[in-house]
Order: C-alpha cells, then structure tokens, then sequence
C-alpha cells in the first residue's frame, strides 16, 4: 500500500504534470494518437465491411481476420516497422500498428451486425423497390448501428491500451511516463502511470457506454 | 589487422541462416520461455475461470459484477497491468505470468459462462429427474456441454497469452519478446525479424491444434 501512497504523492506533485515530458503533455498526445488511428481505421474498416455484408460475401474471411489480428504480438509488428524506412517518419511505425490493431474488431463487428439484420426485413425492403443504395444506408446500417458502434468502442478501447506499448520503441504518450520510470528506477512513476493509462482506457469505455444509454432507441419512436 | 567477415550479420540484412546457426541456443532458451510463460499464465487462468463462472451460472446476480471486474482487468493496458504488479512481484516471471493471468480469465470466464449458459433447460431438467445431484449434474452434465464454447475461449486465451507475453521484456521475461527488445536496441534486423515470425508461429500452431481438437470429436469420444 505504501507504493500506492507514493503514486499518489507522485500523481499530486504538480511539477509532474508540466513541461514537455509532463502529464499533461503526454495525456494530450496520447489522446491525439489514439484519435487520429482510430478514425483511419474507420475510415479503412467500415466501408469494406459494409459492403462485405451488404452483398453477403467472404464472411468467414472477415471474422478470421480478427482472431488472426490477435495472434500477431503488437510489440513485434512495432519494431519490424521501426527498422524498416517508415522508421525514419517518427510516429509512422506506432500509427501504422495500431491502424493494423483496430482494424479486425471493426471490421469482424461491422460484418457481423449487418448479417445480423433480419433477412425478412431486408427482402421486404427490395419488395418495395428500393435500390440496393436505399437498402444499405436505410435499412441495413440502421439495424446494424448497435454492432458497428460496438467494434468502434472495442477498438477505441483496444488503442488507448495498445498505444502505451509504443513507449517501448520511443514512441510518445503516456507510456513515456511509464518506461521513464522504469529507466530512473522510479516505482511511484510507473504505478503512477499505470494508473493514469487504466484510468484513461476505463474513460473511453465509460463514454461510450453513456452514448450508447443516451442514444435514442429505435422502435421506441 | 583482420578485415571483418563479410557474412549477412555483418551486413545486418533481415533474413540471415549465419543468425540461426549461430544463436540457435539463444533462440531455443527464447521459445522454451515463452512457451512456459504463456502454458502457464493459460493453465492458472483456466484454473481460476471455471470457479468463477460457475456460480456466476448459477446465480444470477453473481453473473454481473464477475463479468464487470474480468472486463476491466481487460481493460488495463498490458504495459501498464505489468507496472501494477510490479511492487507486488518485483522484477520476475511471476510478474508476467500473473498479468497474462489477469488477460485470459476475462476471455476464459466469458466463454465458459456463455457455454453454461447454452446448456438446454430440458437436459438439466431430465438430468435431474434421473436424480442427478447438483454436483453430478455439473460436472457430468454441465461442464461437457459447455466444452466447446470453453475451448474456443480457451485457444483465443492462448493465443493472446502468445503476443502479449512479448511485453514481457519491459521486466526482462518476455521470452521471444526479450530478442526483439535488445535487437531493436541494436538495430539487429535478423534477430527481430526472427523472433517474431516466431511468435507468429508459435501462435499459429497453437491455433491449429485448437482447431484440429474442434473438428475431431470423435477422437475424443473414442477415448472417453
């Protein structure tokens, strides 16, 4: 319990919280990392899983995709990117990695919720002559918005933890705070920052949930 | 003053046999690690997993919080889960294996409860009538049934287990993941590229193996 006291003694010491390699700094690029990846993994997954679903092919390619995703080590991918030339753009290899890491929840959830849409209701709406347009941004997204916002909060969740290990190659955010520490042998440092990144990653878990408790509820209109 | 040898270690290119026959103790030492780190972070977890979901099963309002605390650990960065177990364990194996521990109970509790919980009203019923006890019916009835949703719970625990153990060398015992450290240090281009295909490896036999004890149940009935 003492460590914890001196996390605390390190988390409320002001002077860690500012400057370059301070708290503050650090949590905001972290924030920015994570943002930045997670919007080109969307902009990357989503498109090619809603087609995929909307035509209803190579479903079993996207949901192994995922379970392949798992089994490639983050820290390996990282520093094979880091010896390549990509290693000399400073946050490509960390970027590059995690864009890699957020695709396949994306992607296998994305998939997923739009098979999971009722066929019934997708035949009636071809019975009604909409155009395969119509059908995917009326009725099949809708239905599917659940799943697809899921694989957005798992891969958001995923990044903020993920980000942390790029610390290791020299990356930035606030696994910075976390190696410096180990680097000055400075235990309140690590616990400290350890707890800052957990605290961070239950965050985002918490917004999302919230958005999805506020978010009106279909069918109650 | 010799010239030094003009091998592909010198010319630290990617893929190098002179590396492999050179290190290969090296190499061996690497993998047998990982392989202990990641068979027994797996084991204690599944170990851990069942109590936990049973009477999470069992009953309902247990099912909540299990299933909340697992999520949250799951939650925690890997970097970050190894330097809150840091004071506790200390610079050790230990220290890994507990946080690996940690990663694959929130995937193993939610595979065996999901198994449990398809276990079909009638089958308990029948089982009882036949005056199963609550204890026989669990682990003749229940646990069997739910085998296979645990065993898909338990090959994606054991492939996570595999690439996150590689963080590992933050501590210094991250088995494969120690190689890829000290050759990033060292721009090594062989021994990371190494290391990591096998990882990769590793892992992908490990799923194989999962995958062939799936489709081959009657192997399985044949002994039992």
């Amino acid at each position: 319990m003492n460590t914890l006291a001196d996390a605390c003694d390190w988390l409320t010491d002001s002077a860690n919280w500012a400057g370059d390699d301070g708290v503050w700094h650090r949590l905001t690029q972290h924030l920015v990392l994570t943002v930045v990846c997670l919007v080109i993994s969307c902009l990357i997954a989503l498109p090619v899983a809603l087609v995929l679903g909307h035509l209803g092919k190579d479903g079993a390619l996207a949901v192994n995709i995922s379970n392949v995703g798992r089994a490639i080590p983050t820290f390996a991918v990282l520093v094979l990117l880091l010896l390549t030339p990509i290693g000399k753009w400073r946050e490509g290899p960390t970027v590059v990695t995690l864009v890699l890491f957020a695709v396949p929840p994306l992607l296998t959830n994305a998939y997923v919720g739009m098979r999971e849409v009722d066929r019934d209701v997708v035949r009636a709406s071809r019975g009604m002559g909409m155009t395969g347009r119509q059908m995917l941004w009326q009725v099949e997204v809708p239905l599917a918005m659940p799943m697809i916002l899921n694989g957005v909060r798992i891969a958001a969740v995923q990044l903020v933890a993920t980000a942390t290990i790029a610390a290791l190659a020299g990356g930035d955010g606030l696994g910075r705070t976390i190696t410096a520490g180990f680097n000055l042998a400075s235990t309140p440092q690590v616990v400290a920052g350890a707890v800052l990144v957990a605290l961070f990653a239950l965050l985002v878990e918490g917004v999302f949930e919230a958005a999805e408790r506020l978010a009106p509820k279909r069918g109650a209109r | 003053m010799t010239a030094p040898p003009d091998d592909c270690l010198a010319r630290n290119e990617w893929i190098c046999g002179e590396y492999l026959s050179t290190r290969r103790d090296i190499l061996l030492d690497a993998v047998g690690q990982h392989l202990q780190l990641t068979a027994l972070s797996v084991l204690i977890g599944l170990a851990l997993a069942v109590p936990l979901a049973v009477p999470a099963r069992r009953w309902g309002w247990a099912a909540g919080p299990v299933l909340a605390v697992t999520t949250i650990l799951y939650t925690i960065p890997s970097l970050a889960m190894f330097s809150l177990l840091l004071p506790v364990y200390g610079l050790s194996a230990a220290l890994v294996v507990a946080g690996l521990v940690l990663y694959s109970l929130t995937l193993l509790v939610r595979n065996i409860l999901a198994g449990l919980r398809a276990v079909p009203e009638e089958t308990r019923q029948a089982a009882r009538g036949m005056g199963y006890g609550p204890i026989r019916l669990l682990l003749t009835v229940e646990l069997p049934l739910a085998l296979p949703a645990a065993m898909a719970g338990l090959r994606i625990a054991t492939v996570s287990a595999v690439s996150l153990a590689t963080v590992g060398a933050i501590v210094g015992f991250g088995g494969l993941g120690n190689l890829i450290y000290s050759g990033m240090n060292t721009f090594f281009k062989a021994q990371v590229l190494t290391a990591s295909v096998l990882c990769v490896v590793i892992a992908a036999d490990l799923l194989l193996l999962g995958v062939q004890w799936l489709i081959t149940p009657w192997t399985r009935a044949a002994r039992a």
